[in-house]
């Protein structure tokens, strides 16, 4: 028990670096300026990393031979476990990178949580993550102010995403028996513990970017324990091409 | 190559005893291999024509980009979206690095670009070629970042700075991909046999746009004179062209996949491979915007920078925004 815990636990740590670095890398060579482009490029590089490092590891507690490239490209739409968020459609540069600050912030608190993490692999991988990590969320925090504080059309633009992507933030908060558990246990972090930084960190930024945090409270669930939305099935059909038509073969 | 059919603007070159004081000076620097710095004093026509090669090969690189920027997100393992992402952020590096060299001659990276979203610059030819299955991202690491390292060696020893600094700089990183891409097709030729049919397949629509990337023959073309004499071009495109294919050739032979060229053979005589005759009339028609991609390249380059007109604009009046309020607090105080 203890074991497919943990196991689905480093998946969802996995799962949504990928599913996030897939996003970025659709925008490749598509970017607003030639800065963006790089700057894109680079965090989906660093994403797919981390993607790796808690794959594998999910892989090896599992005990049932599956790789990262077995978790990645033969695990269906169900299985995959990434917050509703991360899968949300790239929309316009405003919604990706709202999207990305919204995840930067709560990860960077994920991340900084299982640092401490009684689990020594658990702990490298967080403390290397989090280097990346930190810049992430510094440009994309430093992005935010700028476009919300911008011009008219910038600010509702990044208002709009803002609005729109609101409703996929609660689930990142909501522990399960699975977080629960591992959280007592000092492996993983309980992530409603971090609910008041994460919000105390969004509206400093907002202030300053003079975006209004949204009044709605409904919030989507469900990421985490694979049932998804729409788009995922397709982000993974494309994803996962190669592996599906050719089964057996060696990259 | 990266930039091909570079127009110097002259012509016939002028021998020494033609040239003005200044010039003459100019070209005993460059034939003493003495390099010309941006602050330096040189013709109008070097300064051109510095500005033209460097930006085609900035464009190259930046339009480079979407070929390959079309399998990252169908990548089959997650090592290798890794080293295609890795790849992808060097060539826009290499853009944004070469673009900054051409800046040192006078232009602004916005008028040069400009240039390329218009039409009026062009970019390689070999990029308006499609990406169809995924040994053509070996292939191109393996064939274009090697033909681009033939051209861009020699160029680490040519007479402009700054540009001699970035060729040293991006050829490092484009052996790298280089030897990248000929891992990926050697793991596909040794899988499989759809994956071996695939980098044959692959080999077969690269090679000859690949040999393309050198330009036409440029013996008697006043334009190569004229930059061999500046020394912003160091070998003529045959040469290239030859050590190109010898280099290739066996490693083709190496992977197990034949070399789409019934006339290509080794000549004992020469020491070089002969090889079949290049079909140049396609060459002018991808060069004059009628390859198979180059609507779609420069139409997504185009949107891509109108759609990111808005935030453009929102970060210049954020900055703007930002200096007024340091105005009126500094008067406040
Ligand atoms: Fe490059
Ligand atoms: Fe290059
Ligand atoms: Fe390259």
């Amino acid at each position: 028990m203890l074991l497919d815990d943990k196991s689905v636990y480093l998946m969802r740590l996995g799962d949504n670096a990928l599913v996030l670095s897939q996003r970025l890398s659709e925008w490749c060579g598509k970017g607003p300026a030639f800065e963006e482009d790089m700057a894109l490029t680079n965090i989906a590089l660093d994403l797919i990393g981390q993607a790796r490092m808690w794959l594998s590891y999910a892989g090896e507690v599992e005990g049932r031979g599956r790789d990262e490239d077995a978790l990645a490209f033969r695990r269906d739409s169900h299985e995959f476990t990434n917050l509703l968020l991360v899968e949300q459609p790239n929309g316009d540069y405003a919604q990706t990178l709202v999207r990305q600050f919204f995840f930067d912030a709560w990860h960077q608190l994920v991340l900084e949580a299982l640092r401490r993490s009684s689990d020594d692999r658990i702990a490298d991988i967080a403390a290397k993550a989090i280097k990346e990590v930190a810049y992430h969320l510094r440009r994309s925090s430093d992005l935010v102010v700028r476009l919300g504080d911008g011009s008219a059309e910038s600010r509702r633009r990044m208002q709009d995403a803002v609005d729109e992507l609101w409703m996929f933030t609660g689930e990142m908060f909501n522990a399960d028996e699975t977080e629960e558990l591992l959280g007592a246990q000092g492996l993983a972090c309980d992530p409603s513990t971090l609910m008041d930084a994460w919000l105390a960190m969004v509206s400093e930024v907002f202030a300053e970017a003079t975006l209004e945090l949204p009044a709605g409270e409904w919030m989507q669930k469900g990421g985490k324990q694979g049932r998804h939305g729409e788009h995922l099935g397709l982000l993974l059909a494309e994803m996962q091409f190669l592996q599906r038509a050719y089964p057996g073969a060696t990259w | 190559m990266y930039a091909q059919m570079v127009d110097t603007g002259v012509k016939r070159v002028q021998g020494l005893d033609e040239m003005s004081a200044e010039e003459r000076a100019f070209q005993e620097r460059i034939d003493a291999g003495i390099k010309i710095e941006a602050k330096d004093w040189m013709p109008e026509g070097y300064r051109r024509t510095l500005i033209r090669q460097i930006s085609q090969h900035a464009h190259s690189e930046i339009v480079g980009q979407l070929p390959e920027g079309n399998w990252v997100t169908r990548a089959p393992s997650l090592k290798r979206k890794a080293i295609l992402l890795a790849k992808i952020q060097d060539e826009a590096g290499h853009g944004l690095y070469l673009y900054s060299a051409a800046e040192t001659l006078g232009v602004t990276r916005d008028q040069v670009y400009a240039d390329l979203l218009s039409g009026k610059v062009k970019y390689s030819s070999i990029f308006n070629y499609p990406t169809t299955n995924w040994a053509d991202i070996g292939t191109v690491g393996w064939l274009v970042d090697g033909a681009a390292i033939m051209n861009q060696i020699p160029l680490c020893r040519c007479s402009y700075g700054p540009y001699s600094r970035a060729m040293v700089r991006v050829c490092k990183e484009e052996s790298f991909h280089q030897r990248q891409g000929y891992d990926l097709v050697m793991t596909m030729a040794r899988g499989t046999p759809e994956q071996k049919q695939m980098a044959q397949d692959a080999l077969n629509r690269w090679w000859w746009p690949a040999l393309m990337m050198f330009g036409p023959p440029d013996s008697d073309s006043v334009h190569s004179a004229q930059s061999m004499q500046w020394k912003i071009k160091i070998l003529s495109n045959d040469e290239l062209r030859q050590k190109f294919v010898d280099q290739t050739v066996p490693q083709a032979e190496y992977l197990g996949l034949t070399v789409p060229d019934p006339e290509l053979k080794w000549n004992e005589d020469t020491g070089h491979y002969d090889f079949g005759e290049i079909d140049w009339e396609e060459f002018r028609q991808v060069v004059a915007g009628n390859g198979p991609c180059n609507r779609d390249r420069l139409r997504t380059r185009v949107k891509a920078w109108d759609d990111g007109a808005w935030f453009r604009d929102a970060l210049l009046a954020h900055a703007e925004k930002k200096s007024e309020r340091q105005v009126a607090a500094a008067k406040a105080a």
